[in-house]
């Protein structure tokens, strides 16, 4: 044994050689493959993980690639990324455009999952976050532009909760309403039907990852109507009534606008006058 | 073709034909490539014919819905990802460790693993093209390879060596679209046809230096019950993919008992085909002290 040893000189320089060349081989291809790795894990925006996906770090840790829940999904919308597609190679995804999430009650996908990368804790599919339905493009969504189109609110599983159309006067027209499609982060569940059914050429309305779609108010902020609401009252001292200075005779109450006391003043303006009127017009009547 | 096969100097497993006929010379590889395929079928009638008997791929598979079986590599790396994964895929884990752990780790390399049939397919135009010189990439190099993906998973908290392992490119690909595999696919056939003999499986594969660890204890092994009836035709050296690993239990060197103990052979048995003096012959690691006792017989009519 130890004879074999002795040629050691050369060849153990040799060897030491042969090391680190395959070790800085190794480590190039490690480094560029966890380059590449960390690089995908920004989901392209329009690729949506089934319902109940851990967040994304936690995904491409989690789901091993296995397509089980590609397998299990009766409506065949999800797919595992191909290499050349910029995310994990071979996670689970969908395209709401092409095929939107049904939202199976019994949430098969969910439970075909090994691994928890889809989240088992997940049992009421009205509960997903699989992305958020946003309003993207106000000037060709057709109810922006006054008409009733109103597709994305009708197909919403989670109709009058996730989507709602909120009126607004049409100053185009000066006359007409706007019914605008309203999103509420609370109920949507990024299922994409909205998306997949938007009647315009590119749909107005799309499915965006979470992170991408919502936005955050500083921890900060408070709401002073809601802070109000919790107090049950003003949270700030008991608002000052104010003095108003007017000639002798006449009086001004907020909300009502001007009176006078004695005949010589126009009488005041009928009550349902005002209630129709922008307060700050009621005084610029007189 | 036999006019060609003539005038060429024998091709290993020649010898082996004329002594047991070309069946019983061949009945490993025969029934390796069944293994193969056919485990590549029961994934593909799913997909082909709605016969769903297996889903899933290699990484996680549920076979009628009551065996789950996954590769414990993927689920090592998610777990230096720091992901626990959940029971099923836990026990799936267990039960191909411990069916690797009895029939040889590597039996996963040439009885399962799909890229074998393309790494092997791209020796074999190697010898007919009558390919030479090779690249020089130690062995051991695939040890590196591996604690390269585990690092990166740890590193990058996320599979990454999925991103481009061969092996569930082309098995992924099968069942559930290749789309540009075919280029990591491609490569890897290249590289194995003209750069390097036994490349990727021989040298640099992960998952198959994962798997020898798991052959590192297990049981079914190739055993030499007749060592001294070997008359150094290399045939068994020339058809290994792992030659090095004969020469130890053959040789008897450093007191090795007939018995193929090194983690990398792959069971594939093609050794017992090509030998003509069967000295080859799949059994098991224990009875080991009985060995040399098989051994004495055969020598003594020689
Ligand atoms: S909820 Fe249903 S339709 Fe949606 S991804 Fe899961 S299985 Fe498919
Ligand atoms: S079933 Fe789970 S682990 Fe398998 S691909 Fe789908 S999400 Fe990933
Ligand atoms: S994605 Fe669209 S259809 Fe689905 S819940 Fe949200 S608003 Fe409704
Ligand atoms: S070494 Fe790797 S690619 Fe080759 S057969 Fe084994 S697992 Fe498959
Ligand atoms: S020693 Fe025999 S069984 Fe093992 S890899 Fe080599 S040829 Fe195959």
């Amino acid at each position: 044994m130890d004879n074999e040893n002795k040629p050691s000189a050369a060849a153990r320089r040799q060897f030491l050689a042969d090391t680190a060349r395959m070790a800085c081989g190794v480590g190039l291809l490690g480094l560029g493959l966890g380059l590449y790795a960390r690089h995908a894990r920004a989901l392209p925006p329009a690729a949506i993980r089934p319902p109940g996906a851990l967040p994304e770090a936690e995904f491409s840790a989690a789901c091993i690639r296995c397509g089980m829940c590609v397998r299990d999904c009766p409506f065949d919308i999800l797919h595992l990324a191909k290499p050349e597609e910029p995310m994990s190679t071979g996670t689970p995804y969908f395209v709401a455009r092409q095929l939107p999430c049904e939202m199976c009650e019994d949430i098969p996908c969910v439970k075909a999952c090994p691994t928890g990368a889809l989240d088992h804790s997940l049992k009421d599919i009205n509960k997903s976050k699989m992305g958020l339905a946003v309003l993207v493009d106000h000037e060709t969504c057709l109810n922006f532009l006054g008409l009733r189109c109103d597709i994305c609110y009708r197909v919403c599983p989670v109709i009058d909760k996730a989507i709602t159309l909120d009126p607004q006067s049409n100053a185009r027209t000066g006359r007409h309403t706007l019914f605008i499609p309203t999103v509420h982060s609370e109920h949507c569940t990024g299922c994409g039907k909205c998306e997949k059914a938007c009647p315009t050429e590119v749909a107005a309305i799309k499915v965006l990852p979470l992170y991408m779609a919502k936005g955050q108010l500083s921890s900060h902020y408070r709401l002073g109507w809601v802070e109000k609401e919790k107090a049950g009252g003003s949270l700030v001292a008991p608002e000052v009534q104010h003095q108003y200075n007017m000639p002798e005779g006449m009086q001004y109450e907020h909300g009502k606008g001007l009176s006078g006391s004695s005949g010589a003043v126009p009488p005041a303006p009928t009550p349902a006058a005002p209630a129709a009127l922008p307060k700050a017009l009621q005084g610029s009547k007189l | 073709m036999n006019a060609i096969l003539k005038t060429s100097p024998p091709r290993p497993g020649a010898e082996a034909v004329a002594a047991k006929g070309w069946l019983a010379a061949h009945k490993w590889l025969i029934l390796r490539r069944c293994s193969q395929l056919g485990i590549l079928l029961l994934f593909l009638v799913g997909p082909w014919f709605s016969l769903w008997i297996v889903k899933g791929n290699l990484n996680f598979s549920y076979t009628l819905s009551f065996l789950p079986l996954a590769d414990p590599y993927v689920i090592l790396q998610s777990l230096a990802a720091r992901q626990v994964p959940e029971k099923l895929a836990l026990i799936g884990a267990a039960i191909v460790l411990l069916f690797y752990l009895l029939v040889g780790g590597r039996a996963y390399c040439s009885w399962v693993c799909p890229v074998n049939l393309l790494t092997d397919f791209a020796y074999w135009l190697r010898v007919r093209l009558g390919i030479k010189g090779s690249a020089h990439i130690s062995r051991p190099t695939r040890y590196w390879m591996l604690g390269m993906t585990l690092v990166a998973a740890a590193v990058s908290g996320s599979i990454a060596w999925e991103m481009l392992n061969p092996v569930s490119m082309l098995h992924r690909g099968l069942l559930f679209g290749l789309g540009l595999a075919w280029a990591v696919l491609l490569a890897v056939f290249l590289f194995d046809l003209f750069v390097m003999r036994h490349g990727w499986c021989g040298h640099l594969c992960p998952v198959g230096a994962f798997y020898s660890l798991v052959g590192k204890l297990s049981v079914l092994r190739v055993r030499l019950p007749a060592r001294a009836a070997c008359n150094d035709c290399m045939d068994c050296f020339a058809v290994c993919p792992e030659p090095q690993v004969i020469r130890p239990a053959l040789k008897a060197i450093a007191g090795t008992p007939p018995m193929i103990l090194e983690a990398n052979c792959t069971n594939c048995g093609r050794c017992i085909d090509v030998c003509s003096k069967d000295v080859f012959a799949f059994g098991t690691r224990f009875n080991a002290t009985v060995a040399p006792v098989t051994g004495v017989p055969q020598a003594a009519p020689k």
